[in-house]
C-alpha cells in the first residue's frame, strides 16, 4: 500500500514526506444488468499524471480509500494522445478523452469523478460498446467508393481551402462525445432499431465529408435519401451540445446544417424528378 | 491426409490487426474475391496507426526535376538502414511510392495541397530532396481512416467479417507444418474459439510495451508477435528497436513530438556556453527562461555536427547525440532534455502544417511551442525487428516478383506478417515516414500473394481438415487461460511488466554493451522465476483486463528475451544499435539478419546469423557528413549552420 489515504480532505502543505494525491471516484459495473456501485481511489501525484496514468496505478493495486481490495477497473483506451477516441469517459460530468485529462500540483486533495458514457450499454465498468457508432458511418455510405487498388493515376486536385475544410471533417475519431452530448440521441441497444434512430452528429459530419470529394460524391444522393429518412437530419434539435464537446472542435453545426440544406434541396428535385 | 480434388467452401483469409498494413491488405484480399476475417483488439479505426503524424514518403515530380527519382528514395532507405536491408524489397516498396500516394489520393485523403492544387510536400529525416507527401500532423491518422473506410465499404457487402475486441492467441499449425487457422478470444465475453483460414496474415505492429513506457499505443506489446515465434516462426534483428529523438515524457507515455517539426524548420539546441577553446560545456545558470538565452548561448548541436543534414540526420544519430548532449550534462537544467524550437516559424505557419503535435503539446504539457521552445527527450517508438519473413526476388534484384505466393511469408507456410511485425524494409534504422509507405505497401503487393497462395492450394482447405487439428490449439488455450486464474502465487504481473519495461530501457535502447546486456539477461531470467508465480487480482470471466494482460506479459518476456539476445551477439555497432564495447560496424561478421528461433526447453531464443542481398547497392560509410567537432564530441568551432 502506499501513502494514499492520507488525503481526505483539504490538500496539505505540511511536511515534503506527506505525498500528495488526487482521489478518483468511478462508477462501476461487474456486467450488463450487474448493479452500479462507486468506488474512490487515491493515486499519489507525481508530474505528468493523467487520467489514465490513475487507472494503470489503481489496476496494480486495486484497493479502495477504505482498504477494500476488488478488482481491476475496466476500461478502454489506446493513443493516450487524443487521436485514437478510446478512452472517452464523462469526467465530472462532462464528456470527453481521459487520457488529455492532465492532473497537475493544483489539483491536490480533489475528487475526479469517473463514469462511463451513458448511450451506450455498458460492457464493463467505464467500458461500453459503441458498435452503434460504427454502423452510422455504414448507414451514410462513408466512403469513395474508388473503382479498385491498382493504379489509375492520382484523386482529384483540390485547392488548399478546400482541403482545410474537408480536414477537419476527417480528423473526427469516431469518439462519441457528440452522441453523448445530444438531447436527441437516446440510448438504443437493439440493433435492429438502430438504422431508424438518429444517427448522431459525428455520422451527418461525416456525410458532408464525402459528399465534398469529388468522387465521393457519387453517393450523394444514396446519403441525402439515408439523412431523409426516420433518424436522419430532421431529428437534430439544435440544441448545438455536440460542437461544444467535439475534442478535435470538428464544425458539426455547420455540418449539420449543410446537410439540412442539402436533404431540402435533394427532396425537392426528387418531388419535381418524380422519382 | 486428403489429397481430394478441392473443397467446395469458398477459402478465407484471416488478417490479424486493422491498422494500415492489416487494413491495406484486407482491401486488396477482398477485391481479389476472397472474404476475409479481421481480428483486432480495438475497434479497427482506433489501431496505432492512428499515431502516425509526420507522413509518408514518395519520389514525385517536383523532387525528381531536381535529381530525385524513385531509385534514389531506395538508396537513401538502405543508407538510412545501415545496408541491413534485403534490397530487393527495398528496391519494390520505394518504386511503387508513387502509386501508394495516388491511390490513397484517390481513396480522399485529405494531402494538404498547394496554392494550384497539387499535393504538397516537406522535408523529412535522412533526405536532402523534399518527398514526404502530409495531412497536416495526422498523416497516419488521415491515411488510417481512408483504408478504415475502403473495409467498411466490403463489410457493408458481406465480404469482411470484422472481430472487433478480439485477442489473437495463436496460430494453429496443422500436421503439415502450415498455417491453417487462429486460436482467438472475445475480450468481453472471454469465449475461446478456434477459426479456420486458408491463410493468416499477422499485421499486428510493434513491441513499445516491452520497454514499458514508449510512443506506441497501449496495445502495442509484440504479444501476437511473440506467440507465433514460441510457435515456431523466425523472429528477424529484434536487436534493432528505434528510439526516437524527440519525445514528450509523461507517466503514462512518451508522446511523440514529429519529425515534421524538424522536417519543417524546428531547430534543436541547448542552452551552453562556449569555451576559450571553442568547445560547448555546460552554462552555469541552469534555469533560465529559453526565451532569455542568447543566440551566442545556444548550441545548436545537430547543425554544428553534421552542416549538411542539420536537424534532419535520421533518428539513430539524432537520438544518440541528443543522449550524448544530456550525459555531458548540458541537458536542459542540467536534466535528460533539449529543446525542439519552432517558435521562430510564426504560428500561423505552425498551424497549417504542424496543428495535430502543436495541439498535443499544449493539451499534455501546457505551454504554447509557438511561444516556448519544446522540451523533448528520445523515447522508444518503432521496432525495425520483427517477424522474419521471406519474398521472390526478381533475377536483376530490382524488385520482388508481382503475385509471388512466398510475398512476405514468414517460415510457416500460410502464415505471414505485415508492416511493423515484418522485419524487412527498415534495416537497421528506419527513415522518418517509411513506416506508413511500408505498411500500406506490404498490404497491397503482398495481399495479391496471400491471394495466389490461396488459390494454388486448393487442394487442402483448411475447412476440410478434421477438427482435431483445431481442437489441441483451442484447448491448450483453454488450459493456459485455467492456470492463470487458478494460481494463487505472490507476485503481481503489473510490477514484473514495470520492472521489465525499466531493465529493457536502461540495457536496450540508445548505448548498450555486452556486459549490461548480460546483465539484463541475468534479471529476465528472475522475472521469468517471478512470472511463474504471479496471481490475479481479477479471477472472472467476463471482460477481464487482468488476464489479457498478464498472459500478455508472458509473451513480452519471451520478446525481451529475443532483443537482448540478439543485442548480445551482435557483436558491432549498426543504424540503432549502438555498443560501447564495439563502436564500430563490423560488415565482415554482422551484415547479415539477427535471426532467433526460440527453443521451448529453455523458454529462451536461439541466435543464428543469416547473409542479406545488397546485390545493388554496395555497403558504404555512413556519416551524413558528419564534421571533425561531431566526431571528436564537442571540441572544435564549427560555425556552420544548415
Amino acid at each position: 500500500m502506499t501513502t494514499a489515504t492520507t488525503t481526505n480532505g483539504a490538500p496539505h502543505a505540511t511536511s515534503s514526506s506527506a505525498k500528495k494525491s488526487i482521489r478518483l471516484r468511478i462508477k462501476r459495473c461487474d456486467g450488463p444488468g450487474k448493479p452500479e456501485q462507486w468506488q474512490s481511489f487515491d493515486v499519489p501525484l507525481e508530474p505528468g499524471l493523467n487520467i489514465i496514468a490513475c487507472l494503470q496505478k489503481i489496476a496494480a493495486n486495486p484497493v479502495t480509500v477504505n482498504g477494500e481490495r476488488t478488482t481491476p477497473v475496466v476500461w478502454d483506451s489506446g493513443c493516450l494522445e487524443e487521436v485514437c477516441g478510446a478512452c472517452t469517459m464523462v469526467v465530472n460530468g462532462k464528456v470527453r478523452q481521459s487520457c488529455s485529462f492532465v492532473i497537475d500540483e493544483s489539483m491536490a486533495g480533489q475528487e475526479i469523478t469517473i463514469e462511463p458514457m451513458t448511450k451506450y450499454p455498458v460492457v464493463r465498468d467505464l467500458s461500453v460498446d459503441r458498435s452503434r457508432l460504427f454502423r452510422a458511418l455504414e448507414r451514410v455510405k462513408a466512403w469513395v467508393p474508388i473503382d479498385g487498388t491498382h493504379h489509375l493515376g492520382s484523386g482529384p486536385l483540390e485547392s488548399p481551402d478546400d482541403q482545410a475544410t474537408r480536414y477537419v471533417l476527417s480528423t473526427c475519431m469516431s469518439c462519441g462525445c457528440c452522441l453523448e452530448a445530444c438531447p436527441q440521441y437516446q440510448r438504443e441497444d437493439d440493433p435492429a432499431k438502430w438504422d431508424q434512430s438518429f444517427v448522431g452528429a459525428h455520422a451527418l459530419s461525416q456525410a458532408r465529408l464525402f459528399n465534398l470529394h469529388k468522387t465521393g460524391a457519387a453517393l450523394k444522393d444514396q446519403r441525402l435519401d439515408a439523412l431523409s429518412d426516420a433518424g436522419g437530419v430532421n431529428d437534430c434539435g439544435n440544441a448545438q451540445n455536440c460542437v461544444k464537446v467535439c475534442p478535435k472542435e470538428i464544425p458539426l453545426t455547420e455540418s449539420i446544417a449543410a446537410m439540412g440544406r442539402a436533404v431540402t434541396v435533394h427532396n425537392i428535385k426528387k418531388f419535381f424528378m418524380g422519382r | 491426409m486428403s489429397t481430394m480434388s478441392g473443397s467446395n467452401t469458398t477459402p478465407r483469409v484471416i488478417v490479424v490487426g486493422g491498422g494500415l498494413a492489416g487494413l491495406a491488405g484486407t482491401v486488396r484480399i477482398c477485391e481479389s474475391g476472397l472474404p476475409v476475417d479481421l481480428f483486432s483488439v480495438v475497434p479497427v479505426k482506433r489501431s496505432h496507426s492512428v499515431c502516425a503524424q509526420g507522413g509518408i514518403n514518395a519520389c514525385n515530380e517536383v523532387a525528381r526535376q531536381q535529381g530525385y527519382s524513385e531509385y534514389e528514395h531506395f538508396d537513401e532507405t538502405v543508407y538510412g538502414g545501415d545496408f541491413l536491408q534485403h534490397q530487393p524489397p527495398v528496391y519494390e516498396m520505394t518504386h511503387w511510392a508513387p502509386r501508394v500516394i495516388d491511390l490513397l489520393d484517390r481513396m480522399g485523403v485529405p494531402f494538404n495541397r498547394t496554392s494550384e492544387g497539387q499535393r504538397d510536400l516537406r522535408l523529412f529525416g535522412g533526405s536532402l530532396y523534399k518527398r514526404t507527401h502530409f495531412a497536416g500532423a495526422t498523416t497516419g491518422q488521415q491515411l488510417m481512416y481512408a483504408l478504415d473506410e475502403q473495409v467498411r465499404r466490403y463489410e457493408a457487402e458481406g465480404r469482411v467479417t470484422k472481430y472487433e475486441h478480439w485477442e489473437f492467441l495463436r496460430p494453429i499449425v496443422d500436421d503439415q507444418g502450415v498455417c491453417k487457422g487462429v486460436v482467438a478470444q472475445d475480450l468481453r465475453t472471454m469465449q475461446i474459439r478456434a477459426f479456420r483460414a486458408d491463410a493468416v496474415v499477422m499485421a499486428t505492429g510493434g513491441c513499445g510495451l516491452v520497454f514499458g513506457k514508449s510512443t506506441n499505443s497501449v496495445m502495442c506489446n509484440g504479444a501476437a508477435a511473440a506467440r507465433c515465434y514460441v510457435h515456431g516462426a523466425k523472429y528477424g534483428n529484434g536487436e534493432f528497436i528505434q528510439v526516437h529523438p524527440t519525445a514528450i515524457p509523461g507517466a503514462d507515455k512518451l508522446r511523440l513530438m514529429s519529425e515534421s517539426a524538424r522536417g519543417e524548420g524546428g531547430r534543436v539546441w541547448v542552452p551552453a556556453i562556449k569555451g576559450g577553446d571553442g568547445g560547448w560545456g555546460p552554462h552555469p545558470d541552469a534555469a533560465r527562461d529559453p526565451r532569455q538565452i542568447p543566440e551566442s548561448e545556444r548550441y545548436y548541436f545537430l547543425e554544428e555536427r553534421y552542416p549538411k543534414y542539420g536537424n534532419i540526420v535520421p533518428r539513430d544519430i539524432a537520438t544518440r547525440e541528443i543522449f550524448n548532449i544530456c550525459m555531458d550534462g548540458m541537458g536542459v537544467m542540467g536534466g535528460n532534455m533539449v529543446y525542439l524550437d519552432l517558435t521562430h516559424l510564426g504560428r500561423e505557419y505552425l498551424e497549417r502544417k504542424l496543428l495535430g503535435i502543436i495541439e498535443i503539446y499544449r493539451k499534455f504539457v501546457g505551454e504554447d511551442p509557438a511561444e516556448v521552445p519544446m522540451r523533448i527527450f528520445p523515447g522508444v517508438h518503432y521496432s525495425m525487428g520483427g517477424l522474419w519473413t521471406t519474398y521472390s526476388a526478381k533475377d536483376d534484384l530490382r524488385g520482388m516478383v508481382a503475385g509471388a505466393p512466398d510475398s512476405m511469408t514468414t517460415n510457416i507456410p500460410g502464415l505471414y506478417a505485415f508492416g511493423e511485425v515484418n522485419y524487412q524494409y527498415h534495416g537497421a534504422n528506419r527513415l522518418g515516414a517509411n513506416a506508413l509507405l511500408s505498411c500500406i505497401f506490404d498490404g497491397l503487393f503482398c495481399g495479391l500473394g496471400v491471394v495466389n497462395y490461396v488459390r494454388d492450394s486448393a487442394e487442402r482447405r483448411a475447412a476440410d481438415l478434421p477438427q482435431s487439428v483445431f481442437d489441441g490449439a483451442l484447448k491448450a488455450e483453454e488450459a493456459l487461460v485455467q492456470k492463470l486464474t487458478a494460481a494463487q502465487g505472490s507476485e503481481n504481473p503489473y510490477l514484473i511488466g514495470r520492472e521489465l519495461g525499466d531493465e529493457m530501457t536502461a540495457a536496450s535502447t540508445v548505448v548498450k554493451s555486452g556486459p549490461r546486456l548480460e546483465k539484463a539477461l541475468a534479471r529476465l531470467d528472475e522475472l521469468r522465476a517471478r512470472y511463474a508465480k504471479i496471481s490475479l487480482s481479477d479471477t472472472g470471466m467476463w471482460t477481464n483486463q487482468n488476464l489479457s494482460y498478464a498472459r500478455a506479459l508472458g509473451d513480452m518476456l519471451a520478446l525481451a528475451d529475443v532483443v537482448l539476445r540478439g543485442g548480445l551477439e551482435r557483436k558491432e555497432s549498426r543504424g540503432a544499435h549502438y555498443r560501447t564495447d564495439y563502436t564500430e560496424r563490423d560488415d565482415a561478421n554482422f551484415l547479415k539478419t539477427t535471426v532467433a528461433e526460440h527453443d521451448a526447453s529453455t523458454g529462451k531464443s536461439r541466435i543464428t546469423f543469416e547473409d542479406v542481398e545488397t546485390g545493388l547497392v554496395k555497403p558504404r560509410a555512413r556519416t551524413y557528413g558528419k564534421t571533425e567537432s561531431g566526431a571528436a564530441g564537442a571540441k572544435k568551432p564549427v560555425g556552420a549552420t544548415a
